[in-house]
């Protein structure tokens, strides 16, 4: 049931993601064992693999972000208790049992990493992109935040605080971004539209308007 | 363990790098597909902890968890688990041939696909009430203990040592450290902020970092 997935596959030129064919074929062969053994449904992983490549993923962290912007009530109640907030939009499960809502405001700028491993919340955001989980990220975000968020284009005034949040237990972090600039009278979908998977880490601001 | 994987404020891995948000796949080859589902459904037979799964990949040779690509490190740690779990023996991995089939009760436990819906929805919730009441309040000054335990804990070295404040008490959590060797306590969990300057040195920028630590890690502070 997976071979439906295999268009998705990137043939792209980075040494670290081309893996050895032993490698694939260690897979395989595990794969294989543990279903001799009666360990596992492969077709299960077939769903589980699915839900997290087409349903699971940061449209669903985009659709909070943008009831936040639109509805003050919500946004209260996200930042009060982020776990209930969420969960009444259907977003629930692994990684997302403990939440937390930071928000970014005009002096102060959040951003997440797991310095430890790659905690995420998968809920809203879905699995981690490969630079949050990767050393340098990790490495530096705590030590030197401003480069990084220089590097993802994100610069910003000194007087504004950076708040590093390291994912160290199981409580799952969301950067509430700024709403952008002229978007009065927009709509929850048109707000989505704005929120980005790297505003939500804190990597980077909401799209504005104009791009 | 000072492993290859406590890696806040190291330098030299370089620039980030990051593929455009836009483009990214979830995953970038079939086998890093089967990796991830097969590291859930083997959770899902019950024999370990996600602090036990943590710490397998942890144990790797410091050199091959940084040459390792992220799910390589999964993989690895999963063939771990499922020898130290007695799932599989260290035959059948090496032959990939079955010596038998798993045991009734273990094979009961198998996730199948009317089972997804549920476990996508369904997390497992770390809370698990502690013995007496949060010893810190908010505003308080805390020390994190210059610990350096052997085995699995959750404490980066970072702040180890180091003073911060408690900024919110997150209610009592499962201790890592000991959740790791398979036992489950509850003990109160604290967001701290540390102020950079305090991790980093003399620092201009009015920067921090806030990390979730355990009452066991942390001291008072004058």
């Amino acid at each position: 049931m997976s071979e439906h997935h295999h268009h998705h596959d990137h043939h792209h030129d980075h040494d670290h993601t081309d893996p050895p064919s032993d490698l694939e074929l260690r897979v395989k062969s595990l794969e294989s064992l543990l279903v001799e053994k009666g360990l596992v449904d492969p077709a299960a992983i077939d769903l589980l693999v699915d839900a997290y490549e087409t349903k699971i993923g940061p449209r669903n962290g985009a659709k909070v972000v943008a009831k936040a912007w639109s509805d003050p009530a919500f946004k209260k109640w996200l930042l009060e208790d982020a776990t209930a907030a969420i969960a009444s939009l259907g977003f629930t499960g692994r990684g997302g049992e403990h939440m937390k809502a930071v928000e970014n405001t005009a002096k102060v700028h959040n951003v997440v990493v797991c310095t430890l491993c790659s905690c995420y919340p998968w809920p809203v955001l879905g699995l981690p992109p490969v630079w949050y989980k990767s050393a340098p990220y990790r490495s530096r975000a705590v030590a030197d935040p401003r480069g990084v968020l220089k590097e993802f284009g994100t610069g910003l005034p000194e007087d504004v605080e950076v708040r590093v949040w390291d994912s160290t237990s199981e409580v799952r972090y969301l950067v509430l971004p700024e709403r952008p600039a002229n978007t009065d009278g927009w709509s929850e979908e048109q707000l989505a539209t704005l929120v980005t998977r790297n505003s939500m880490i804190g990597v980077e601001k909401a799209r504005t308007t104009d791009n | 363990m000072n492993g290859a994987h406590d890696l806040g404020g190291m330098h030299g891995f370089g620039a980030i790098n990051a593929e455009p948000e836009a483009t990214e796949p979830v995953f970038h080859a079939d086998w890093e597909r089967r990796v991830f589902g097969m590291v859930r459904a083997a959770g899902a037979l019950g024999k370990w902890t996600s602090d036990m799964s943590r710490h397998a990949r942890e144990r790797q040779h410091p050199v091959d968890y940084l040459r390792h690509t992220y799910y390589e490190n999964w993989l690895a740690g999963l063939e771990k688990q499922l020898l130290e779990s007695g799932l599989l023996t260290a035959e059948e991995l090496r032959t990939h041939k079955a010596g038998g089939k798993a045991d009734d009760a273990t094979r009961q436990r198998v996730l199948t696909t009317s089972d997804v819906p549920r476990v996508l929805v369904q997390g497992s919730p770390a809370t698990l009430p502690a013995e007496g009441p949060p010893r810190f309040q908010p505003g308080q000054r805390v020390r994190a203990f210059n610990r350096h335990p052997p085995g699995h804990t959750r404490a980066p070295r970072y702040v180890r040592g180091r003073t911060g404040t408690i900024h919110e008490h997150r209610g009592a959590h499962v201790l890592p450290d000991l959740s790791a060797q398979g036992i489950r306590a509850g003990h109160h969990l604290y967001s701290v902020r540390f102020e950079a300057a305090e991790l980093w040195g003399d620092s201009a920028a009015r920067d921090c970092v806030y990390v979730d630590l355990w009452e066991d890690y942390l001291e008072p502070a004058g």
